[in-house]
């Protein structure tokens, strides 16, 4: 970095906010297809012809279905004042850039959801619709991430223990991981094959089911993606651990993320045993937008650390310090 | 709580304008404010003379209709103070089953009856669909209409017709619509109120009759001929039988969809 990046504490403060929010409206968003209340407010962009139907707060499918369009429409502003802020303050491009990028995602994602009302719930619309909020959020975390203080501080390298590069391909490999299995999810809830495998934490008795049509099929997907995603966390968090145990900004999303994808794999096997229930399956839904906006912070700080250590050069004393860890392991 | 919700309303007006067109989706008719219309019974009958069919639905095993909770609107729920049940199953205890749907399937080939003049009324009453079950002829004018002092999306839910799907918020709302194409059933359901349901037959003739709460139905004025009767049940799927009706009489007919049992005419 050629010149000192400013840290612009209120704009970082207004992302990091938007991406916890947007967490919350796919909750939302989650909840409405729990209700199978997507089409309970009939007309869009207003509800049955006004701002706010009547009594909608009292009535369940509709509080669900018009307070997610609520929370949306405040998250659309949000981010429109996001990207101004960021477009006259920041100093880095690609930054402003991709705070454009999230704003036309957001308008994107309101026509989604428009149409996929219109057209009484088409399930390519409505995958598109889920598949498009978690990049969406993705693209606030990254704006987040690097309006941080850590991120723009020149300061930014990590301690000479630390070793991102050891890292770097596993956290990547894992966020891929999560988006593709929250998309399984997607498309499993919106052909309505939640329930094609009707057993936990067995398929019709066994390890793999005995017959397999397009709902099995990806209802086991969704199962064997979890494993996957759960199986790239654990090991993330031991390479964290290991390759940069002093590095706090990569040891707490990882920790988080160990933790929470324990919590997800409990609420995903409630939904099933519960003949999905509203609350397990909603939370199952926010627990996945939560898992892919920690771990895309991991891969971001990760990547920053890697890359200003790549910059530095890396640092004799660390290959020391490596190769001494090495032969503690071996011996 | 208020304030909340005019503040989230003033956060979407940009939204709703930045968004720029609703479009599409507009099928059905445009909801009036009319005044009480006179609510159509059975179809008017466009032919006269003839034989008849008149029969009885049975369902004997005894399962109750189950009973279902309507407190996602509290409006709803204060509207029942006693039990309410989803109607899926309405059968007494001599086993007469009502909302049977019997139709004249095939035999009317090469004839063909206009719409008639009558309306057909699907109402939105206590949270529910009157009737339940119900059929009307291709081309009809159908009247839906929001008896309720809460709000319903009226979803109907054809294979061969257009899908719609429209709001009445308020009371007293009616819409308009009418089917061009013959369907057996049209589902109806209201999206708010996840209980209601609703089944319409579209003919492309008058005769058919749903089964009462006795489980009796009848057709009449059917031309003298042989014909294949089909009885729809939303649980219990379909039973045909043929019939042969002569002019002036009264042909007899029996459905009876409890398990084991078959379709009778005699
Ligand atoms: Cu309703």
């Amino acid at each position: 970095m050629s010149r000192e990046t400013p840290f612009l504490r209120g704009v970082h403060r207004l992302a990091a906010f938007l991406a916890g929010y947007v967490v919350l409206l796919i909750t939302a968003g989650g909840l409405v297809k729990s209700l199978e209340a997507g089409l309970s407010v009939p007309d869009w962009p207003l509800s049955y012809g006004m701002l706010n139907p009547p009594r909608w707060w009292e009535i369940e499918t509709v509080r669900a279905e018009h307070g997610h369009r609520l929370i949306a429409g405040t998250v659309l502003l949000l981010t429109l004042w996001l990207m101004i802020w960021i477009v006259r303050r920041e100093p880095r491009k690609w930054v402003r850039g991709v705070a454009v990028v999230a704003f036309v995602a957001v308008l994107a994602q309101a026509a989604l959801g428009g149409i996929t009302v219109l057209f009484f719930l088409p399930t390519a619309i409505s995958v598109s619709h889920a598949g498009l909020a978690q990049l969406f959020l993705c693209l606030l975390v990254v704006l987040a991430v690097v309006t941080s203080r850590r991120w723009v501080s020149e300061k930014g390298a990590g301690s000479p223990a630390t070793s991102a590069s050891r890292i770097v391909t596993l956290v990547t490999a894992t966020t891929i991981a999560i988006y593709v299995q929250i998309l399984l999810g997607a498309v499993m809830r919106h052909t309505g094959a939640g329930l094609a495998i009707p057993d936990f934490p067995l398929a019709f008795g066994g390890l793999i089911p005995p017959k397999l049509d397009f709902a099995i099929g990806i209802h086991f997907a969704h199962r064997m993606g979890a494993l996957l995603v759960a199986t790239l966390i654990f090991w993330s968090l031991g390479r964290v651990l290991r390759f940069a145990s002093q590095e706090r900004v990569l040891v707490i999303p990882a920790s988080l993320l160990t933790l929470l994808v324990l919590v997800q794999g409990t609420l995903g096997g409630l939904v099933v045993l519960t003949g999905k229930a509203v609350l397990p399956n909603t939370l199952h839904v926010g627990g996945g937008a939560l898992l892919l906006a920690l771990s895309m912070m991991l891969t971001l700080m990760t990547r920053r650390l890697d890359w200003v250590a790549r910059q530095q050069g890396v640092a004799p004393e660390v290959e020391v310090f490596e190769t001494h860890r090495l032969e503690q392991a071996v011996s | 709580m208020k304030k909340l919700s005019i503040l989230m309303a003033i956060a979407l007006i940009p939204a709703t304008l930045a968004i720029g067109c609703g479009g599409g989706g507009e099928e059905a008719a445009a909801p009036t404010q009319q005044a009480d219309s006179a609510p159509a019974a059975a179809p008017q009958q466009a032919v006269t003379g003839g034989g008849a069919i008149a029969g009885n639905a049975k369902y004997v095993n005894g399962d109750p209709d189950a009973a279902i909770g309507m407190d996602a609107d509290p409006v709803c729920a204060s509207l029942h103070p006693g039990e309410v049940h989803t109607e899926k199953v309405v059968a007494d205890d001599n086993g007469n089953l009502a909302n049977v749907f019997v139709y004249v399937k095939s035999g009317l080939e090469g004839k063909s009856y206009p719409a008639p003049s009558s309306t057909h009324t699907l109402d939105q009453i206590g949270c529910q669909y009157k009737p339940h079950v119900s059929g009307m002829q291709v081309g009809q004018k159908l009247v839906i209409r929001n008896s309720d002092p809460t709000l319903h999306n009226v979803h109907a839910m054809p294979s061969v017709n257009k899908e719609f799907n429209q709001g009445q918020p308020f009371q007293g709302m009616e819409l308009e619509h009418s089917f061009d194409q013959a369907e057996v059933m049209v589902p109806f359901k209201c999206d708010v109120h996840p209980w209601m349901s609703s089944f319409m037959a579209v003919l492309d003739h008058p005769f058919f009759g749903v089964s009462s709460e006795e489980g009796s139905f009848g057709i009449e004025n059917l031309p003298a001929g042989t014909y294949v009767l089909e009885a729809w049940h939303e649980e219990f799927g379909t039973q045909t039988v043929e019939v042969t009706v002569a002019d002036g009489e009264t042909a007899q007919v029996s459905f009876d969809f409890s398990p084991g049992a078959v379709a009778s005419a005699g």
